[in-house]
Parts: structure tokens; sequence; C-alpha cells
């Protein structure tokens, strides 16, 4: 299964198996990960599973849809242009090896 | 395959039947016995007494929240089926709507209440809790549910609406009309009702565009008109279901958060201890609590569900309370805890009609919960709760307190 990288603001870094089909946030909740709240459990609803995507990973993430492009200019965590909602990543075997930034805060 | 009514002839023989009235006053005054047999009777269940499918584990109930293409909306989330009679009031455009009519209207209500607009009345919803703290420090002894579940959002929610200021006593009425009018045609439904001219009344006419004052959320929403995404008719019933949902729900959320801390006092000391676990304390008690119980879906086409077979037309009743309860997927679902990780749970529905003003219930409860721990040592309970009964909403109708000031 893929593997994803998660880096924290601290610079410590956790790596992170995926199961099949999950999202990055699925599989960050999954294992009790710190800094992926996800209040809405993955609806595209809240914003609190923002993260900051690697650049040179960001062409290869799949698009963005006008709801999570929304959401993304209300997160607690400055947006930045690699942000994205992690809800919104599903994990595909060509995304083994993603690294993503967590930001300072998710609400 | 019949449509309804007789279960015997839907070819379901493996669905066991079972002889619970889940919308009884016995079973509001303690579900968690009924919800614990509803779960483990099988993963579909049948109920005779009102013809319905039920779904009280975690898995099943998150699987027909997110396919409405199957468990469509559009015929009613309560148990009357908007296509076989007349709705008691028009049909909401966005909880009883299914795609693509329900995407357009959603999305317009999504972005007047969306993360941006929360950061935006923030500081105002957090100032007006700790004045409600104040207010309380002075009495010390007071109604958890009336002076502090209800007044809290009653100071904030009906400006934030931009609603006028007279007439507003209806507010709560309404909603538990709505609420209860899901529900089966027992006393609580049929009274309900009948009561119900006034407030509708009331309602009706707040939502006209010049009665909402600028900026306010109401407002917003017939700002949407002028962008041509949604028509000036369709703007007043989107105002509607933010009247008919945005209050009762958060007073039973607050209510119930509150209800919690105070009847685990090692969750309380946590909570004072490290304030930053508000925001989660609140989201533990929707899980815990499940202020919203139950919804049902109506089938729009045969379905397999975990083995059992659904006919069309069928109503599935939803489980909310029990899926949040359901040891399948939950750690010691039957103990309230602050530091759990709650994402996933469904107090809030999931799916495309999850909650859309879930950012305003978590503002609320997160602001209320750090006022109320920054400023007070112990709440006791000092007289017996009394609960209030309806068929869709779980929630006190009176919690004597008495507060301890840090």
């Amino acid at each position: 299964m893929p593997a994803i990288t998660f880096i924290h603001p601290d610079g410590k870094s956790e790596r992170v198996e995926t199961a099949d089909g999950e999202s990055a946030m699925q599989a960050a909740t999954r294992l009790g990960l710190d800094g992926i709240l996800a209040e809405c459990g993955g609806n595209a609803m809240c914003a609190t599973c923002h993260v900051y995507v690697d650049e040179s990973w960001l062409a290869r993430l799949p698009g963005m849809a006008d709801d999570e492009d929304a959401l993304l200019d209300g997160t607690a965590s400055e947006r930045l242009p690699n942000s994205r909602l992690s809800c919104q990543i599903k994990i595909t075997p060509g995304l083994d090896g993603l690294v993503v930034k967590l930001p300072e805060r998710q609400v | 395959m019949t449509a309804s009514g007789s279960p015997a002839s839907t070819g379901s023989a493996a669905v066991p039947h079972l002889d619970i009235d889940p919308f009884d006053m016995n079973f509001f005054a303690d579900p968690y016995p009924t919800h614990q047999r509803l779960r483990e009777a099988g993963p579909v269940v049948y109920l005779d007494k009102w013809n319905v499918y039920g779904v009280a584990r975690y898995a099943e109930v998150h699987a027909v929240l997110n396919d409405p293409a199957t468990f469509c909306s559009s015929r009613g989330v309560g148990l009357s089926d908007f296509k076989k009679e007349t709705p008691w009031r028009p049909p909401s455009l966005i909880l009883e709507a299914d795609p693509p009519a329900h995407t357009r209207t959603r999305a317009v209500l999504s972005k007047v209440l969306s993360p941006t607009v929360m950061k935006q009345v923030r500081d105002r919803f957090a100032a007006a809790a700790e004045e409600r703290v104040n207010a309380l420090l002075d009495k010390r002894s007071f109604d958890a549910i009336t002076d502090l579940a209800e007044a809290y959002p009653l100071s904030i929610f009906p400006d934030a609406l931009g609603l006028k200021a007279e007439g507003r006593e209806h507010l709560i009425p309404y909603a538990s009309v709505v609420f209860n009018a899901f529900g089966p045609p027992n006393q609580l439904r049929q009274e309900a009702i009948a009561r119900s001219t006034p407030h509708q009344a009331y309602v009706a006419e707040q939502c006209q565009r010049d009665n909402l004052a600028p900026g306010g959320f109401g407002a917003c929403i017939h700002a949407r008109v002028d962008a041509g995404e949604i028509t000036a008719t369709e703007a007043p019933l989107l105002v509607r279901s933010l009247l008919s949902a945005g209050l009762d729900t958060t007073v039973n959320g607050i209510g119930a958060a509150v209800y919690c801390l105070a009847r685990f006092p090692d969750q309380w000391q946590r909570l004072r201890a490290d304030l930053t676990l508000a925001r989660n304390a609140f989201e533990e008690a929707v899980r815990f609590e499940s202020p919203v119980q139950t919804f049902f879906r109506t089938t729009t086409r045969e379905v397999e569900l975990s083995g059992a077979t659904i006919g069309e037309g069928e109503k599935v009743l939803m489980f909310l309370a029990a899926a949040n309860r359901d040891p399948r997927r939950w750690d010691e679902p039957d103990s309230y805890d602050i530091t759990r990780r709650t994402s996933g749970h469904v107090g809030f529905g999931s799916g495309i009609h999850m909650c859309v003003g879930q950012l305003v219930a978590r503002l609320e409860g997160e602001v209320m919960l750090t006022a109320l721990a920054r400023r007070i040592a112990k709440i006791e309970i000092t007289g017996e709760p009394k609960r209030r009964f309806n068929n869709t909403l779980r929630g006190l109708d009176s919690l004597p307190v008495t507060i301890t000031p840090a």
C-alpha cells in the first residue's frame, strides 16, 4: 500500500501506511495522528484537515473542486498556494511517497 | 413487490421484526437499552409499529447517509412519505431535496455559513458567551437549560440572522414543531402541528427580504438572488431552513455539553486544565447525546443493504444516536471522553445533507465552554433534571445547577 509522510510544524515527520482507497485525512485519523482534526468526517464541509502539499507533488494531485477552494479561504492557518484539504486527496499508487506539511492550527 | 405495508411480501424474511416504538415516551426516557437491542438484532431491522426499516449500527447508518441516490430525501426525512401524503408545510429546498436541485441550494447556504464567515463572527459570539457567564456568576444557582443553553444562542443567533426584535419567542416553539413533525402521527406530532399556525405565520413573515437586517445571514441568502444563484421565491424558504434548524439544535447541543460536564466532573477538570479541549468537549457531547436522534430516508429502488433486501418506496429510519454509540465503531462508546477522536460521528449526519450549520454549532459550543471553564471551578446538579420530549430532538427541559466561581 502507498505510504505518505506528514511533517509536523516542529519538523517531526511521521510516515503513514495508507489502506486501500483511503484519503490522506482518513489515513491520518485512523492512525490517531495529531494535527488533522477532520471535524466533518471527510465531507468537505469544515476545513480542519488542512495541509501544505510538498511543491514537487502538487501537480500530481487530483484537481480542486469549487467547494474545497472556497473552504480553503477560511482555514485557521494561512492559505498558501500549496494548501489542500487532505480529505480530498485520495491516495492512489501514484501518490506513494507523498509529503505534506501540517499547519500550526486547524481551528 | 409492494411499495410498503406487509413486510412478508417484500421478500426480506432475514430481516428481524421488532416490536419497538422509537417514538414512545418510555423509549425517550431511556433509549439506550433499546438502541442496543436494535443494534444487536441485525444490521437492518423492521419496526412493525410504523412499518419502516431501521438501521442502528454505525456502518449501515453511514452507508445510508452516503447513498442519497438510493436513499432519497425528497420524499421527506420524517415518517410521512411526500409521494403519498401532503407535507404539513411546503418542503424544505435543502433538507427535503435531492440532487441536482439540492446541490444549488446547498451551495448557497454553505457559502453563507462558511469557515470564512465564522472567522468574522467569532469575536462577537465569544464576547456574548463571556457576558452570559458574567450573568450566571451573579446568579450562582440557575436553570442550565433556560438561563444558559437557551439564553446564549438566543442572544446571538437571531441577531446573526438579522431578525427583528419582536416575535422571537416563536423561534423555539417553531423549531419544536418542525422536529416533532418528522415523527409518526403520535400525540407529540399532532399537538405540535395543531399549535403551529401562529409560529408558521411569524416565520413566513420574517423570511421576507425586507424583514432581515443588512449584513445578517438572512440578507446574505437574499443577496444570492441578485447573483442569479437562486430565485426570489426560493430565498425565503432557505432563510426558513436556518430558522428551523439553527436554534433548537444548538440549544440542545449546548445543553448536552453542560449536562455531560456537570455529570462527569473529571472531564470538567480536564477541560479547565486545558481550554483548547473546549471544541472537542462540545463535539463529544454531540456524539454522546446526539441532540438529533433520528432521520428517515426513502428508497428510490430495490436495494440490498448488508444482506437485507429493501423494496422501492420504503422508509428507512436511521438511528444516529445508536450509531454514535455502536461498539463496532467506538471504544468505550458509553463514556464521555473530551479527548476522544470524534471525527466520523454522525451527530451532524454525514454526506451531502450533513448539517450545513455545523460550523455555527461548533463555534457556539467552543466559545461557550471556553468561557464557562475559564471562570467556573465547579458545576453541581442541584435538582432532578427534567427531560423535554420531542420526536427527533433529545434534550432537557430543565437542569437546576449551582456553580462555584474559579
